[in-house]
């Protein structure tokens, strides 16, 4: 399994031909507590940069893009009751959703956690 | 989006240096760097306050004095600005007010605080939005009459400290604190240091305004953090307290358009003014007391967990948009989220049943009484 990241801090475990998205543990940190969490409906296609999910922290609403092509396949709705474990374990048991890869050459656009981290360290 | 504002464009009040070693999270805000949120967040913050208290720095606020010859002179300059009765608040009295424009819209609201000292009487107080300052100093000065002047204070800071136990730790240090009653205030020292401290507050809970010298603002921040019971609380919280509190936040939930039946903020005017009228606009809002404006503000109860924010629209179930989100958000202390917005006068009652359009999704919503969360204003006891 490997895990790549986009600019929008979301990050994607590809294994197979599935990918599993959330966002970044800096991406809760900037958010502040999180209420409300609105996930897609499994079978929905949605193509890179798409609004896939919508966060909302106390203060305010914030999308989660689609980082690569796909289909929805699994929607992690335990958020819509824990809406808090986003804040808790972003990169863990808060995923938001799985999509089957639609284009794996669009995967070699994403960073690398090293790049990531480096990326944050400019912001 | 607001066009991003260079940080060094930003103006700082007196507690900056302090709010960044305490860690928070700066923010623009009309025009200052101010604190959004310390390390503990917007939810904790929210419930400090609620259960002990929080200190906010509210010193972008503008503080001002109208200044006459005696206090009937100014108070009537006020009233001819304004819809509230000044000639009979009483010394070291408190009052909400608006300053309304020709039409009966809002200009801004404020507070206004007589003297408490008869010697010095003849002036007035006033606490403006920080965003509305330049609007209304202009406003004051062109229409105030040449018997009485503005004079803009600008070497003080505003020290809000709110909650259940806000007055017991200003009282540790000031102890004449603990006397005043709700919207009255007074000159007093704290730790030594002349302050006017007043019991209100924007929270719905308990506690004081404080203006103290902005040379001193740090040291009085200072001893409070260093009670147990005060934690340093960002704009966030304040927000979220605020909506609970069910009040209005200028530019959002009242503007120049919204005259103060509208903005269902009517007890800011008194009898007497309501029937004598004699301030701007006085024959829309005489109308609109005597047959009910057409829309009105309401709070709003959302049956699910997604918030609705402002400019989310609001229709009837299943039909028609009827009117607009003007504040919105999740409240922590209700558990759920909460609205105020604008309705026809015909959908404001308790228990209608609307609906908020959130993302293209009508949620269910039902026009709720406000506070959202109960008061807790401190009520002398009568003796």
């Amino acid at each position: 399994m490997t895990t790549y990241y986009s600019k929008d801090h979301e990050w994607i475990a590809v294994d197979g031909d599935v990918a599993t998205v959330g966002i970044t543990s800096y991406a809760q940190e900037q958010l502040g507590d999180v209420v409300f969490v609105e996930l897609p409906e499994a079978g929905k296609t949605l193509s890179q940069g798409d609004e896939a999910a919508v966060v909302e922290s106390v203060k305010a609403a914030s999308e989660v893009y689609a980082p690569i092509d796909g289909e929805i396949v699994e929607a992690n709705d335990a958020l819509a009751d824990e809406p808090a474990k986003v804040n808790e374990d972003p990169e863990g048991a808060a995923w938001f959703l799985k999509m089957k890869v639609g284009n794996a050459d669009q995967l070699s656009e994403l960073m690398d956690e090293a790049a990531y981290k480096a990326f944050v360290e400019t912001l | 989006m607001a066009e991003p504002v260079a940080e060094t464009d930003l103006k700082q009040t007196p507690l900056h240096d302090l709010h960044v070693e305490l860690g928070a999270r700066m923010v623009p805000f009309a025009g200052y760097s101010m604190p959004v949120q310390f390390k503990a967040g917007i939810m904790a913050e929210h419930q400090q306050t609620r259960s002990r208290a929080g200190l906010f720095d509210v010193s972008h606020m503008g503080q001002a004095f109208l200044i006459g010859p005696d206090h009937e002179t100014t108070a009537r300059a006020l009233e001819a600005l304004t819809p509230s009765n000044f000639v009979e608040l009483g010394l070291g009295r408190q009052r909400y007010t608006v300053l309304l424009n020709d039409n009966g819209g809002i200009i801004d609201d404020l507070m206004v605080t007589r003297s408490i000292s008869a010697d010095d009487d003849g002036r007035l107080m006033l606490v403006v939005n920080a965003a509305r300052k330049d609007v209304d100093y202009a406003h004051f000065r062109a229409r105030l009459p040449e018997n009485v002047r503005l004079e803009v204070v600008e070497d003080r800071a505003l020290i809000a400290v709110q909650g259940p136990e806000a007055v017991a730790a200003v009282a540790a240090h000031a102890p004449k604190a603990a006397e005043l009653a709700f919207m009255s205030a007074s000159s007093m020292e704290f730790d030594g240091i002349d302050c006017h401290i007043a019991r209100a507050g924007y929270t719905g809970e308990d506690g004081v305004e404080m203006s103290v010298p902005a040379g001193a603002a740090e040291a009085i921040a200072r001893a409070l953090l260093a009670d147990d019971r005060v934690e340093p609380i960002g704009l966030g919280a304040r927000d979220s307290l605020r909506l609970e509190a069910g009040l209005c936040l200028y530019g959002h939930d009242i503007d120049e358009t919204t005259s103060p039946v509208e903005g269902n903020i009517t007890f800011c005017m008194q009898k007497r003014r309501r029937e004598e009228g004699g301030f701007p606009g006085a024959a829309r809002i005489q109308a609109e007391l005597r047959d009910g404006s057409d829309r009105v503000r309401v709070g709003l109860r959302l049956d699910g967990k997604a918030p609705a924010r402002e400019g989310a629209e609001i229709a009837l179930p299943g039909a028609d948009v009827i009117g607009t989100v003007t504040s919105g958000g999740f409240a922590p202390t209700v558990g759920a989220p909460i609205a105020m917005g604008f309705v026809p006068r015909a959908q404001a009652e308790t228990g209608t049943q609307l609906e908020l359009i959130v993302r293209g999704r009508r949620l269910p919503a039902t026009v709720a009484d406000m506070p959202f969360v109960p008061n807790r204003y401190y009520r002398k006891p009568k003796s």
